[in-house]
């Protein structure tokens, strides 16, 4: 099914007809957790890409010599030795992001959108397919991490990227930053997005036109 | 290696990958580890100079209740203060706070929550209070100049009258009583360690 795709499907499917979060809701702890300030969700939206892209290519170059039955260990080693490689690069060079991220780069090692890939795609398909994927993929997430955190932050905190764009009369909304705000904001996003991809909206479209 | 048995294959194929990942991280190691390392001491730095007076140079020294940073200066060899961190339970998680006191252990020098979990908006303002513009860091900032003896105590929607009190957070009472709680028991345990410890060496 998938090698009739061409190249550039692959890659756009990622971003918006088959988004992580939008489409598959994979990766929602890390969606909902850090997305309380745009920067926080840039910075794990990048590191989870970088986590995607590098152990897909060691996964599609392995594919064929991992033995079916510990492919989840082998897959997981992996991911888990990117995860580190990430962030230890953070905790070196990004040392206030890696303070405001705390556990949650660790903890990509269990973001399922990164597990999920490697099964249902990289194990399948060949280096350049599985890297057009993951980019694609990563992409569509860092989109969304950014979108939520923009929109949580301008609300929660007045500000985008900690530049305050709201004066001294907005009183921030702190239901925003706090876990409720990200569970609204999402809810709002997907539904709007699941409106949008209505095929009974569209077919009433061409109806009226 | 298709020739070879099911286990043998499983065996070799997971030692292989665990090889190269061990080999991945030890490299990467080496060349992160000093950075780290290097950030986490001025991380340190940073907070003894928030919390102490002004001083030239710190030594630390290990005791059983964590490690203390002496400060002096230079010139006199005079002690400044006394630095060590304060650890304990906030309103959901720990609380890491680096605490000043004046060389005779009876005023803060000055506090400064370095690790926290608190509810964003309400126990946060334990380390900065944004709806507070004109004195974001309004709370930690009063515990300079409190007196430690007999013990800080928390007043609520007051203004502290005593020498021994802090004013509490509006709707983080739990948050508030925690940093005053884990300052008072750690500065207790610090109190029997500098006096078994015979006061600073000279």
């Amino acid at each position: 099914m998938s090698s009739t795709l061409s190249l550039k499907t692959e890659f756009i499917k990622g971003i918006w007809k088959e988004n992580p979060v939008m489409a598959s809701l994979l990766g929602l702890c890390p969606t909902l957790a850090v997305t309380n300030a745009a920067n926080n969700g840039l910075a794990m939206g990048l590191a989870t890409t970088f986590v995607l892209l590098s152990s897909s290519l060691m996964i599609s170059a392995l594919r064929n010599f991992i033995p079916h039955q510990v492919r989840i260990a082998g897959y997981i080693v992996i991911i888990a030795t990117f995860v580190t490689v990430a962030d230890r690069f953070l905790a070196a060079y990004f040392p206030t992001i890696s303070a405001s991220l705390g556990p949650y780069i660790p903890l990509i090692v269990v973001n399922c959108l990164i597990l999920g890939r490697q099964e249902a795609f990289s194990s399948r398909n060949g280096i350049g397919r599985s890297l057009l994927d993951s980019l694609g993929m990563g992409i569509g997430f860092i989109l969304v991490l950014v979108v939520l955190g923009i929109i949580r932050e301008i609300l929660g905190s007045g500000s985008i990227f900690g530049v305050a764009i709201l004066g001294d009369w907005f009183t921030p909304w702190m239901v925003m930053i706090l876990p409720p705000g990200a569970f609204l904001t999402l809810g709002i996003l997907i539904a709007l997005a699941n409106w949008y991809n209505d095929p009974s909206r569209s077919k009433e479209r061409r109806a009226a036109s | 290696m298709s020739n070879l048995n099911l286990s043998t294959r499983m065996i070799l194929v997971l030692t292989l990958i665990t090889v190269l990942s061990g080999g991945i991280l030890a490299g990467w190691d080496t060349i992160t580890k000093p950075r780290i390392a290097f950030h986490r001491q001025e991380a340190l730095k940073a907070a003894i100079g928030d919390v102490l007076p002004a001083h030239d140079t710190y030594s630390s020294e290990e005791t059983e209740f964590g490690t203390l940073y002496i400060a002096t200066r230079d010139s006199s060899q005079n002690l400044v203060g006394v630095a060590f961190m304060a650890v304990g339970s906030g309103f959901q998680g720990e609380l890491r706070i680096m605490v000043g006191l004046s060389p005779d252990l009876t005023q803060l020098t000055g506090i400064k929550v370095l690790e926290q979990i608190e509810t964003p908006g309400l126990g946060t303002k334990i380390v900065v209070d944004p709806s507070n513009k004109k004195e974001p860091y309004w709370f930690p900032a009063q515990f300079r100049g409190v007196h430690v003896s007999p013990g800080l105590v928390v007043v609520k929607n007051a203004k502290p009258t005593q020498n021994n009190e802090v004013q509490g957070i509006t709707g983080a009472t739990i948050s508030s009583k925690a940093v005053t709680d884990i300052l008072n028991n750690q500065i207790a345990n610090i109190k029997t360690v500098w006096t078994s410890r015979g006061g600073p060496e000279s």
